[in-house]
């Protein structure tokens, strides 16, 4: 009896394994929390990249609600996610505030041409020093601001009609109000 | 059309396959003769029709027809035709086609190879096959159809990964999965065993050459695969941890011991109930690979297509081929005999301890792959298990098996005896002992740690020689060749993997003690010395490829001032997906690489961000696992082998008689 015992031990070490994995597929491992959330967006003043004698800097959009996104026209998965800016510009969903990382301004202005402008502007950010503020570890990456200039939420990726459908409009909604 | 006639092969590909993984089964369980003499037939056919799906996606690739889904999604039409090729398998759905092919060619290998095996035996194992191929053909036609149309037809594809456009990565895939689906075989001929209710040693010497073949070709698998990841990815490293390699390293640490125990279980008919859980094991963690790779519960560097709904289904199939053979195996293995009894110092005790290392080796690659999944379903938080801990955690248990490589073939079954072989090894020990204190002055420099990792491998080099020595010593009358001609061919195989290990280990530790790197801007003229050699920049040229742009740097070799030659490292955007790409040049030797590889361009003058590496005895880490699947092949080329398989038939008729 004793002995027939141990022989289960395979079994039992290969159901809980199997326990953890169902666990794991309902998780994401890209989604990492960032250290950020819930603290002020890091400050910066940079030149617009369609007039770069102006600058552009968070604080011009106190008492705002607004979207920061971080893309380049170098990103493939940028374009995935494009059309549904682009969509939400069309309905004035939110501000969205681009920030081009690592990119030549003629080639970012160039593909704002081909795909479309969703952005109220365009922050040129060519070192990729407001990135490394922010905690950009890979392009698309989009950050929602509350009015009172505060990180609530970090999309990673690009940000599909779900996420925004599930996530981010909810969120907003609830900003304005509260 | 090509698309459709694939499609519905599979479909007939699965319908043999269910005949296959049932009415064998049944038929060897009630000696219905006509129901097991299916199965040859059955997985004849299931190769041809699944042969005929991967022939038809291969062509769609070819004649770049991008109304299917599979090719507008992972080639272009100006894609090379060896890489359209092996886009085949480059994608999920391709892949998991190759998967179920070589399964399928697996199984047939079986039928044919199987003329002397007892009829219920085979059926049960081609049988346990068909119920691993229906596993596999519902989840392509399930959730991975490769043929899926797409409509309206894409103008042009979306071009493979530039990463992939390599040699190393169009054989890497299939010496992977030959390896991967050539464990399927010992796991069925485990079960056939189990539900047979007869394990002895003769189960143990048909899976043999099975476990062995399939080792072999994970090996290679492996190997490519790292071969692949140092030229390609442009940092110099060969193995990096990463989730989907240890994914592959997993099942082969757990083959490993499996070849050994398998020994043992033969030749004493000892460890019988471990030998079959490590069958189980081997191909359980294969599957289990596949899963993390297929399922994206794992984030690695290897990012691909990731998809919950086919994560469930596999995870599914893995609960019903691991637990149900698990669960057999408590039912069955407790009537299973301990077979014959051996001294706590004996080859016996020595292939023990090289199991458990093994195994412990396993869990813990294991542990470190799943610790963040772990955490994360627990809600303990997001963390992840890097090189460090795989680094600190395994070299410990490594040392003592390698040590154990010398001495394990020395012994004496049954009880060997310390001071006996105390005096055999002797000289091997202190000829270890003073070239491992030796070499790394004669390198430039002591460090405890290369000195540790020679002593091992010249160790290994050094007992393995003692005992051909006295293997020979002890042969019967003849010149020295024909006395070493006369050894069986397992034998050679044997020595030969070993000293594979050797050279391995060489190679490992020469890597990491005196390897440099020098990451410098260089503007034209630049030059940077390393290690001797003088790298000199002269500057980069812009290039045109087939289907990619990017600049060729020039750099000029130098030592002593003496002239040896160009490299041309490249950098590479490749037109479709504008991925940026690193060509190394390496200029590759026994003795070591030189290797440069091109960053950024920086400021406007011509000045690149350039990194030179030197990587001394690099090689000879693949050329250890060269050696180590050489050894493997010779082992099963050996005599008895092919004797049995002329000389079993009359067995096997007798026995058909009998019944």
């Amino acid at each position: 009896m004793k002995r027939a015992v141990w022989f289960l031990l395979p079994l039992a070490a290969f159901l809980v394994l199997a326990a953890f994995l169902f666990r794991g597929l309902g998780l994401n491992p890209r989604e990492v929390p960032s250290p950020l959330i819930g603290k002020p967006a890091p400050a910066f003043e940079r030149p617009q990249l369609h007039d770069p004698a102006k600058t552009f800097s968070p604080k011009d959009l106190a008492g705002q609600v607004w979207l920061l996104n971080v893309w380049a026209s170098w990103c493939v998965a940028c374009r995935e996610e494009h059309p549904v800016l682009v969509e939400l510009a069309r309905q004035k969903a939110v501000p969205i505030v681009g920030l081009n990382y690592k990119d030549a301004s003629e080639d970012a202005k160039a593909w704002l041409k081909q795909f479309g402008d969703p952005y109220m502007l365009s922050v040129v950010d060519r070192d990729g020093r407001v990135g490394i503020d922010y905690g950009v570890y890979g392009v698309p990456e989009t950050f929602l601001i509350d009015a009172n200039g505060v990180i609530r939420h970090k999309q990673i990726g690009p940000l599909t009609p779900e996420a925004w459908e599930k996530t981010l409009r909810p969120k907003i909604e609830a900003l304005r109000k509260g | 059309m090509i698309p459709e006639i694939g499609h519905f092969a599979l479909i007939l590909a699965l319908l043999l396959g269910l005949m296959k993984g049932t009415l064998p089964l049944i038929g060897a369980a009630r000696r219905i003769p006509a129901y097991m003499a299916v199965a040859r037939p059955a997985s004849h056919g299931q190769f041809l029709f699944v042969a005929i799906a991967f022939g038809c996606l291969m062509w769609s690739f070819m004649s770049n027809d991008f109304s299917v889904l599979n090719v507008a999604e992972h080639a272009n039409s100006q894609l090379p035709l060896q890489y359209k090729i092996a886009a085949t398998w480059g994608s999920h759905e391709g892949s998991m086609l190759l998967w179920v092919l070589m399964l399928s060619a697996w199984s047939v290998a079986v039928a044919g190879f199987s003329r002397h095996l007892p009829e219920e035996m085979v059926a049960r194992v081609l049988g346990v096959q068909g119920i691993l191929s229906v596993g596999f053909l519902l989840f392509i036609l399930a959730t991975s159809n490769p043929f899926e149309r797409l409509f309206p037809p894409a103008p042009d594809g979306r071009d493979l990964n530039p990463l992939l456009q390599d040699a190393g990565m169009v054989l890497h895939p299939p010496m992977l999965y030959m390896g991967y689906v050539g464990f399927s075989v010992a796991f069925s001929f485990a079960i056939a065993a189990l539900l047979g209710g007869k394990l002895d040693a003769t189960w143990a010497r048909w899976s043999r050459p099975w476990t062995t073949v399939a080792w072999c070709f994970l090996t290679g698998g492996i190997a490519l695969g790292s071969w692949w990841a140092y030229k390609e990815l442009g940092w110099g490293g060969w193995w990096f941890w990463d989730p989907v390699e240890n994914a592959s390293f997993m099942p082969w640490l757990v083959g490993t011991a499996l070849i050994h125990s398998l020994a043992v279980t033969e030749k004493r008919g000892s460890f019988k109930s471990w030998t079959v859980l490590l069958a189980i094991f081997a191909f359980s963690l294969s599957l289990l690979g596949t899963f993390l790779v297929r399922s994206g519960v794992l984030t690695s560097v290897h990012a691909f297509a990731t998809d919950p709904e086919r994560g469930v289904f596999i995870l599914g199939f893995l609960v019903i081929v691991i637990g149900g053979s698990l669960a057999l195996y408590a039912w069955r293995a407790p009537k299973i005999g301990l077979g014959g009894r051996f001294a706590p110092v004996s080859r016996e005790s020595t292939l023990l301890a090289n199991n458990v290392l093994l195994v412990v080796a396993c869990a813990s690659v294991l542990l470190g792959t799943l610790y963040p999944l772990v955490l994360d379903s627990l809600d303990l938080g997001k963390i992840s298990v890097g090189p460090p801990y795989f680094d600190t955690v395994f070299a410990p248990i490594m040392a003592p098996l390698v040590f154990l490589v010398g001495v394990g073939p020395l012994m004496r079954w049954k009880e060997a005896s310390v001071p006996d072989l105390l005096v055999r090894l002797r000289w091997a020990l202190g000829v270890s002992l003073a070239v491992a204190l030796i070499l790394p002055f004669v390198m430039g420099s002591w460090k405890p740690l290369v000195a540790f990792g020679l002593f091992l491998a010249i160790w290994v080099f050094a007992a393995t020689m003692v005992g051909i020595r006295e293997r020979l010593r002890h042969a019967p009358k003849g010149t020295k060749l024909a006395r070493l001609a006369r050894e069986p061919r397992g034998y050679w195989g044997m020595v030969l993997a070993h000293l594979g290990v050797a050279v391995f280990i060489v190679g490992v530790t020469l890597v990491n003690g005196y390897q440099n790197e020098r990451d410098v801007r260089m503007e034209i003229g630049d030059t940077v010395t390393l290690n001797g050699y003088t790298f000199k920049f002269e500057g980069a040229k812009s290039i045109t490829g087939p289907n990619y742009r990017g600049a060729r740097g020039t750099v000029d070799v130098s030592k002593d001032g003496r002239f040896i030659e160009k490299l041309y490292p490249e950098k590479r955007i490749y037109n479709v997906q504008q991925m940026p790409m690193t060509e190394a040049a390496i200029d590759s030797g026994i003795l070591g690489d030189l290797y440069v590889s091109l960053g950024e361009p920086v400021g406007d003058r011509g000045a690149w961000a350039v990194r030179v590496y030197s990587k001394p005895f690099i090689n000879w880490i693949w050329g250890g696992c060269v050696l180590m699947m050489i050894g493997g092949f010779l082992a099963i080329s050996d005599r008895r082998y092919r004797l049995a398989v002329r000389r079993e038939p009359e067995l096997g008729a007798a026995h058909g008689a009998a019944a």
